[in-house]
């Protein structure tokens, strides 16, 4: 078999064969709830509500998708450029680390300035750890996949020092977890009563502001183009290197602001389960949302929608709630495949 | 002092050679595909399947090479997967790799959850023996250090001498080795670049699925959600460091095991009480990178390494 352009693929094309990929991914799962003795129906319906059934679960879906859109972002951000960042996991909780730092106390300021100081800080902190792989790549030519893979491993460890050492809470009945963020140090919620913070709103922001200078900046523009041809960019003057770092530098940045918002938002502390996976996750969403920025915001909702409704299915029915990560992986893989299809004809040879 | 006793020493080894083993495996692997063109980075993944396969298969009831053979069957599987999506397909194989590892891993999870769902700690089965070479084990070091592993030790030296055999030496491994050099030269020759790559994917994640189920076989006789821990991504770092030949490679899965068995070690000496043990943690996945950087000058990468191979284009 090869593969042929297709010059202008249709409307109908290019709607039908996504909507393919959500269908068999529906049927995977479906197959998977059976062996397990659920009713597939059943199954997929206790998603649904438990994600959606009740303003709990509505805001813990929220919630939920509040630090896959900082990742998303972060990975569509580098993805776009061809830098494969796969370290959003320890960027994350680099951001974690700096929040942990200056808002337990060792700041005494009003909450705007801290709040604000803490976020940048964490940014930078983020923006570092990739730096550091990105410069591996563009002066030795070291493939970032793995070192950012690595270095989830070496930084996972190193908040496990942290939190058994230096950022120890001495009050914590020796758990490993850091002492709580004075109040000035949490991000208020938006609602007084419900529980969602205001990490939320930022993640939508940081959304648009990304959405932004991806299509009206110059910088956008140097990206995208890395991205599609980088020997083809080089060529029309523009400083790929350069742009692979200035890329670097935001997706860390993105990457770490989900630590910010779930620990100065969401948990109140920094703990060694602070993500579940948030960093790889971050992948799926942002290949789901076929790297469009404000596409993240619809996959990462969709994809904390299975997270959430897949849990409460699991405590209802008993199927387990790693039905949800194979449905996802599952998703990405028909869903770049279907992407192929809309753009290639298969032909015999 | 205390580090001259222990690199004298045939214990320690044994250790790093049994520590090495699921590395060898896996590097073997992760190297066939990578020498056909195709970076396969399901590996992780397909270590963890592998590794509850083998394990889970003996556990029902099959004999020990059973299990084995069970687990590279299930390698070959998601190496079908893989090789379907990133050969005749195209698709990114960064895209499709790190897919097929969350796959993977949670298709176990679930799996095993799904069959042992009331079990709190997992059970354990029989697992493979050392077993003493007669004559080679006596001699003094050599003998306790190399020839007093398990039988899937011996098997993982074999598949080194099996695949530097078959790259090197055989119409066959010419062909892999030109599909990740020079494609359009292996379809000038009426060959179909299509079907020797997929077929070194799949041969090669079978591999790195032995590679997983050393771990629950014979390293330890249980399986844990977290056990294959990255040694999928530092196989990958060892195939670039072994310079995509089969000996260097399985040089450094040596000396990278030395590392590791020497860190273990350390952190029960007097270093061990003053450095957290994190650091100790730390060293096989820095050493990897530092594996990365020192080679990446001399590196004599594939040619046609991540290169999608469409026949119908000049």
């Amino acid at each position: 078999m090869r593969l042929e352009p297709i010059a202008n693929p249709s409307l109908a094309r290019r709607l039908t064969l996504p909507a393919l990929a959500i269908v068999a991914t529906i049927l995977i799962a479906s197959l998977l709830a059976m062996i397990a003795g659920g009713n597939p129906m059943a199954v997929l319906g206790q998603i649904l509500i438990g994600a959606f059934g009740s303003k709990f679960a509505l805001l813990e879906t929220l919630n939920r998708a509040t630090p896959l859109i900082f990742t998303g972002l972060a990975i569509a951000v580098a993805f776009r450029a061809k830098l494969w960042n796969i370290g959003a996991e320890a960027q994350l909780y680099a951001g974690a680390v700096v929040v942990a730092v200056l808002g337990t106390g060792a700041l005494q300021l009003p909450a705007p300035a801290l709040l604000t100081i803490m976020a940048l800080a964490a940014m930078m902190a983020g923006a570092f750890l990739l730096l550091v792989p990105a410069l591996l790549k563009t002066r030795l030519g070291v493939d970032e996949v793995v070192t950012t893979l690595l270095f989830n491993f070496i930084f996972l460890l190193f908040v496990s020092y942290l939190l058994e050492g230096p950022l120890k809470d001495p009050m914590g009945m020796g758990w490993p977890k850091s002492a709580r963020l004075i109040p000035e140090a949490r991000l208020p919620r938006i609602v007084d009563g419900l529980r969602l913070h205001w990490g939320f709103a930022i993640a939508l922001i940081a959304a648009i502001i990304v959405w932004v200078v991806d299509a009206k900046t110059t910088l956008g523009f140097e990206m995208r183009a890395v991205g599609q041809n980088a020997e083809a960019a080089r060529f029309a003057g523009i400083p790929v290197t350069k742009v692979i770092l200035k890329t670097a530098l935001l997706s860390g940045g993105l990457a770490a602001l989900a630590g910010f918002s779930e620990v100065a938002g969401l948990k109140g502390s920094l703990t060694l389960d602070l993500s579940p996976g948030f960093g790889y996750t971050g992948i799926v969403v942002a290949m789901l949302a076929l790297l469009h920025p404000l596409g993240v915001v619809v996959a990462a909702l969709f994809v904390a929608a299975i997270f959430v409704g897949a849990d409460s299915m699991s405590r209802a029915i008993g199927v387990p709630s790693y039905l949800a990560d194979i449905m996802l992986a599952t998703a990405l893989l028909c869903m770049v495949l279907a992407i192929l299809l809309t753009k290639f004809r298969v032909r015999r040879d | 002092m205390e580090l001259f006793e222990i690199l004298t020493s045939a214990a320690f080894w044994a250790a790093a050679i049994r520590i090495a083993s699921p590395l060898i495996f896996a590097t073997m692997g992760e190297l066939i595909c990578e020498r056909a063109g195709v970076l396969n980075l399901g590996i992780e993944g397909i270590m963890v399947a592998g590794a509850f396969a083998g394990w889970i298969a003996v556990w029902a009831g099959l004999p020990l090479w059973g299990g084995v053979s069970v687990a590279f069957l299930v390698g070959v599987g998601l190496g079908g997967i893989h090789s379907i999506l990133s050969v005749p397909f195209g698709l990114s194989q960064h895209v499709v790799g790190i897919g097929l590892t969350l796959l993977a891993t949670s298709a176990t999870f679930y799996t095993y959850r799904v069959m042992l769902p009331e079990v709190s700690t997992p059970p354990k089965i029989d697992a493979f023996q050392p077993f003493h070479i007669p004559f080679l084990s006596e001699i003094p070091f050599f003998g306790p250090a190399l020839f007093q592993q398990t039988a899937l030790t011996y098997l993982a030296f074999i598949l080194v001498g099996v695949v530097s055999f078959t790259l090197y030496r055989t119409p066959l491994g010419l062909a892999v080795r030109a599909a990740g050099e020079s494609p359009a030269a292996v379809a000038a020759q009426g060959l179909s670049v299509t079907a020797i790559r997929m077929g070194a994917v799949m041969i090669g994640s079978g591999c790195m699925a032995v590679g997983g189920a050393f771990l629950t076989m014979s390293a330890f006789d249980s399986f844990f959600f977290d056990m294959v821990n990255g040694r999928g991504w530092i196989c990958i770092a060892l195939v670039v460091f072994g310079a995509w030949r089969p000996g260097k490679a399985l040089f450094g899965a040596i000396l990278f095991a030395a590392f590791d068995a020497l860190q273990i070690r350390l952190q029960q000496t007097g270093i061990g009480a003053v450095v957290p043990y994190q650091v100790f943690l730390m060293m096989p996945y820095i050493l990897s990178i530092m594996a990365l950087i020192v080679m990446s000058r001399r590196a004599e990468v594939p040619a046609a390494l991540m290169v999608p191979f469409n026949k119908g284009e000049r």
